[in-house]
Formats: structure tokens, C-alpha cells, sequence
């Protein structure tokens, strides 16, 4: 097998008992991306250089067997995470020569453990989309089916996970932004908990929201590259003192004792047939592996998406004020005063969607519309999280679809923004509730695009929901199946 | 109509962002469909629901006062579109 087709866990045992060195894997996946991203598309930037140089450090480790699991490793990083020395776009004009003077502690904690970052991939502006399409620097393409939406905003950890770019990556989930490009491009995408992981670095869009995960080939790599980014950082107060389990360890038990509420609301109108018949069977083999299932209701999950576009805009008109021309990014050098310069900056370096989101926000905020909108769309987050509540009160874990229909084509919603977010109506109240979720593939569309199948979990349940996953995987069997790529 | 084009027109100057007429045009159609859309929250009665701004809110998240490194000067200038070695250079504020 060529070391680009690899899992971690493959590679892994190929690096430590040296029958390939982590410079070979390293340049496997360069060749590789050489080879497929004229027509994937999933980088913004590939860091050849430093990629060998990193390698090379590994191997080092390797050789006195002082590497950890992800020593050697070569992973893509989502272009919202800051890497020292290595640009970082965030998919938008406004950073488009921007070089981050630190590492994001994400980014910090994977080079340490010996990882290989082989260079940043693609997203929608600011994380903000669900199709990649609103990207600066170019569409991804489905590796499934070229004509597709890869998804978003991860589209590119995805897309390069599917495409075999990279060995694993890391993507950022704000309002579904892991899970369903992963589902999109049939590949394992977790969101932890909120506060789980570190933020510091990570460029913030709607910061009571977001959080760091990792896209992955399998339900394994998912927990070992969760081993390696979990845990407190004196650098983000959000983040948890919660200790850190070894992710791995319960993995391989079965589902006895589990009970898996099935929420009538997502299976409502809306979903497309092929999503609904492979995700039944997917449940359908969690019951095989030993869990009981229970009828849940979650009565609020069709206003998550009101509220949502009303609290993530407005957390996003605030963070993104930052973007002013004055101490990195775009500047316009016409403007005469400092209002022009600021005005022209914004407006030449923001994208459609991106504008559009900080004015829906904006005008959330703005006086005499707080309360009829930004504070509604509070207190119906609350009742959100106590449909959630609830039925974890009955059940362990939720399943459900990640999104109502597979991939559309390119170009198909691009006229249409509340259709877009209509889409993210199965994984943002997860989200608003701070929850762990899960996008395990589970099925084919007859066109032969992927289908997941999204876990859900009260707050620190990931071993839960890898445990369930790792059982849907080993009784699927769809893990090893790769799209018919050149 | 939610919304007209001098509202957007307002709001696009509080955030400081200038929209070509076009652009203004597209953005309050657009804009007026999301809010009719959003405006379904008021089915729902929430007098007496308290508001939540953090799933998992973080109170106290106190440390140390130790004087640690920070960001060296030049490193911090490294991106600025204007800057003369010791701060950021921006045009004449008054």
C-alpha cells in the first residue's frame, strides 16, 4: 500500500518498525497532493519545506523510539488555526499574506508530539458556509463526485482526509462545520465538547460556538488524534480542567447497557430517502452490537437554525471588527483618514457572506433590536438545551442524520443563503448546547455519494460516541472504501 | 418588507463596511427573507426563559500574576501593512 493511503494507526506501525522513515511517508503525501489537488483542491497552502524538515525531526525521534503515536504523522491543518511562519488565510482576501507569529496550541501540541503539518487547507470565509464555496482561494471538489460540494466549512479537511492528502486533519465546528463536510466526504469528523480543546490560535467566528476537531479515515485515528489536542490551556479560559481520558482505551467494547434515544424530529420532511434508509440501517447495527434504542423527541430542534443565524452573526460582528487594516491584513493605502481606511479595508477584503453575516449581526445588536432578537434567540438557545436534557434523561447517546440530503452540486445554492442554512438544521443545535457530536460514514447515496450518520452525546460523552462509532464502523465495513480517484 | 436599503445602508456604516449599490440591493432582499425567517421564534413563548450565552460557562478562571514572556516587539509589527519599528502606522485620526 502506498503510505499516502494509509491510517494512522498503518503508518504508524510501518514508522516504528522502520520499514518506511517518516520523510517517505512525508514525501508519499506531497507526491500525492502533487498528483490530485489541480482537481480536489483542498489546500490553500502547501508547506513542502518545512513538512521534510519537520519529517526529518521525526525520524529522529523515531530512531530512539522517543515518538508518540503521532510522531511522523502527516496531517492538513484548516486554514483558521494559526501555524507559526506558515500563512493563514482563513480562506479570506482580508489575510491573504498574513503569517502568524505563533502556533495555534492545537497546532503547538501536534507538532510536539512529532506530527508532520504538510500545509493548510481550505474553507468557507471566516468558517462561514457549508458548501467551501464561499472560499477567496477556490471551490474544493468532492473527491466522491468532482461536480459535488465537498461541504463546509472544513471542506477542505475533508475533502483531503477522502482524497488521501493527508493522513488526518483538523477542522473547526461552529455550527456543523465538522460533521458535515465529513459526511459529505464519507470521512470520520468529531466535534468535542465545548471547552474541551484549546482555542488559543484558532481565528474566532462565534466564540460561545466554536471548537477544534479532528477529521480522520477511521473511528481509531479520530481517537488518537483526539488524545493529541484534548485537554485545559492556561492561554484560553474557556477552555476545561476536565481530566483527559485515553480516548482509545474503551473503544473496542461492545454497546451492552447502551441506550440510543432515535429523535423523531430529524427524521422529519425535508429528508431525503437514501439518507434515511442508511442511517435506519446504521442503527439498525448499533442494535446488533448491543445497544437498546428509545423513541426521543427534542420538540425545539426546528427554531436552532432562527436562533442560531441570530447568535453566531452577532458573536461574528463583534470578533471580526478586528479586521480594521491596522496591525495585519488588507489595507486599503487610498484612504485619506482613518474611517475611509477602515471602511475600504473591510469592504475590498470581506467576502459576500462574510458582510452579510456581520450585518445580520450587527443589526441583532444594534439598539432598539436586542431584545426582540439577539436576547429571543438566548432564551430559545435555553430551551434547546433543555430539549437535550431531557433526553438524555431517557437515553446515552443520540442518532440521527448529520444533514437532510448528500452533497448538491456545485453552484446548485449559491443564489439562495437561507437554503444553505436550512441544511445545517440537524447539527447546530448541538452547538448551541455545547455538546460532543460525531459524523461516522454509514451509508451510499445511488449516485454514489456518502451518507453519515451523526452521534450525539451530553457534554464529555466522546467516549461514548467513539465507542458507538467504532462498533457502526466494524459493522459497516465501509472504512476501507475510497473514491475512484485517479 | 423587514427591512429597507437606508436601514442596511445604516447598519453597513455602523460596521464599518460600504456597499456598492448593487451589493445593497441584493443584501436587503436577502436580508428581509432571513429575518421573515428568523421571526419564527416569536411562535414560541419564552417570558420567564433566562437567557444562556455559554453552554458551558467558565466563572473565575483565575491564575497566577507571573510576569511571563509576551510576543517580541518586531514579531508583533511582522504583518502590519504600515508600521515605522516601534508602533502601527495608521492615517491622521484628528
Amino acid at each position: 500500500m502506498e503510505p499516502y493511503a494509509s491510517t494512522i494507526t498503518d503508518l504508524q506501525q510501518r514508522l516504528r518498525t522502520r520499514e518506511i522513515s517518516a520523510v517517505e511517508a512525508t514525501t508519499s503525501l506531497l507526491n500525492r497532493i502533487e498528483q490530485v489537488d489541480k482537481t480536489i483542491n483542498a489546500y490553500i497552502t502547501v508547506d513542502r519545506e518545512q513538512a521534510l524538515a519537520q519529517a526529518e525531526a521525526a525520524d529522529r525521534k523515531l530512531a530512539d523510539n522517543s515518538g508518540g503515536p503521532l510522531c511522523g504523522i502527516p496531517l492538513a491543518i484548516k486554514d483558521v488555526l494559526c501555524t507559526e511562519g506558515l500563512r493563514t488565510t482563513c480562506g479570506s482576501k482580508i489575510l491573504g499574506s498574513f503569517v502568524p507569529p505563533y502556533d495555534a496550541t492545537v497546532v503547538a501540541r501536534l507538532k510536539a508530539a512529532g506530527a508532520v503539518i504538510l500545509g493548510k487547507v481550505s474553507m468557507d470565509e471566516f468558517a462561514m458556509g457549508s458548501a467551501n464555496e464561499n472560499c477567496a482561494y477556490g471551490t474544493p471538489k468532492n473527491p466522491w463526485a468532482t461536480t459535488h460540494i465537498c461541504g463546509g466549512s472544513s471542506g477542505g479537511s475533508a475533502a483531503a482526509v477522502a482524497a488521501d492528502e493527508c493522513i488526518a486533519s483538523l477542522g473547526s465546528d461552529t455550527g456543523g462545520s465538522i460533521r458535515q463536510p465529513a459526511s459529505h466526504c464519507g470521512v470520520v469528523g468529531l466535534k468535542p465538547t465545548y471547552g474541551r480543546v484549546s482555542r488559543y490560535g484558532l481565528v474566532a467566528f462565534a466564540s460561545s460556538l466554536d471548537q477544534i476537531g479532528p477529521l480522520t479515515k477511521n473511528v481509531t485515528d479520530c481517537a488518537i488524534m483526539l488524545n493529541g489536542i484534548c485537554g485545559h490551556d492556561p492561554k484560553d479560559s474557556t477552555s476545561l480542567k476536565q481530566p483527559v481520558p485515553d480516548f482509545t482505551a474503551a473503544l473496542t467494547d461492545g454497546l451492552q447497557g447502551m441506550t440510543i434515544g432515535i429523535p423523531a424530529e430529524y427524521f422529519g420532511e425535508g429528508l431525503d430517502p437514501e439518507v434515511e434508509q442508511a442511517v435506519r440501517n446504521g442503527i439498525a447495527r448499533l442494535e446488533e452490537a448491543g445497544a437498546k434504542t428509545v423513541a426521543v423527541s427534542l420538540p425545539h430542534t426546528k427554531y436552532g437554525v432562527a436562533a442560531y443565524y441570530l447568535i453566531a452573526p452577532a458573536e461574528a460582528s463583534s470578533n471580526l471588527a478586528r479586521f480594521d487594516g491596522v496591525r495585519y491584513g488588507l489595507r486599503d493605502q487610498t484612504a485619506e483618514t482613518l474611517q475611509e481606511m477602515y471602511c475600504q479595508s473591510r469592504s475590498q477584503g470581506f467576502g459576500p457572506e462574510v458582510k452579510r453575516r456581520i450585518i445580520i449581526g450587527t443589526y441583532a445588536l444594534s439598539s432598539g433590536y436586542y431584545d426582540a432578537y439577539y436576547k429571543k434567540a438566548s432564551q430559545v438557545r435555553t430551551l434547546i438545551i433543555g430539549d437535550y436534557k431531557n433526553a438524555f434523561s431517557q437515553c446515552d447517546l443520540l442518532a440521527s442524520p448529520v444533514t437532510p440530503t448528500p452533497a448538491w452540486a456545485i453552484g446548485a445554492q449559491s443564489d439562495d443563503p437561507l437554503a444553505t442554512y436550512l441544511s445545517d438544521a440537524l447539527t447546530i443545535p448541538n452547538n448551541l448546547a455545547g455538546l460532543p457530536g460525531m459524523s461516522v460514514p454509514c451509508g451510499f447515496s445511488a449516485a454514489g455519494l456518502p451518507i453519515g450518520l451523526q452521534l450525539q452525546g451530553p457534554h464529555f460523552a466522546e467516549e461514548k460516541l467513539l465507542r458507538a462509532g467504532f462498533n457502526l464502523e466494524q459493522r459497516l465495513g465501509l472504512s476501507d472504501r475510497r473514491p475512484p480517484l485517479a | 418588507m423587514k427591512i429597507t436599503e437606508e436601514q442596511i445602508q445604516y447598519v453597513a456604516k455602523l460596521a464599518r463596511l460600504d456597499l456598492a449599490p448593487q451589493e445593497l440591493a441584493a443584501m436587503t432582499g436577502q436580508l428581509d427573507r432571513i429575518l421573515s425567517y428568523v421571526e419564527t421564534l416569536n411562535e414560541l413563548d419564552t417570558s420567564g426563559v433566562a437567557p444562556t450565552s455559554h453552554a458551558l460557562a467558565v466563572t473565575n478562571a483565575f491564575r497566577d500574576d507571573e510576569v511571563k514572556p509576551s510576543l517580541a516587539r518586531e514579531k508583533s509589527l511582522a504583518n502590519a501593512p504600515l508600521q515605522n519599528g516601534e508602533a502601527f502606522v495608521v492615517p491622521r485620526v484628528i
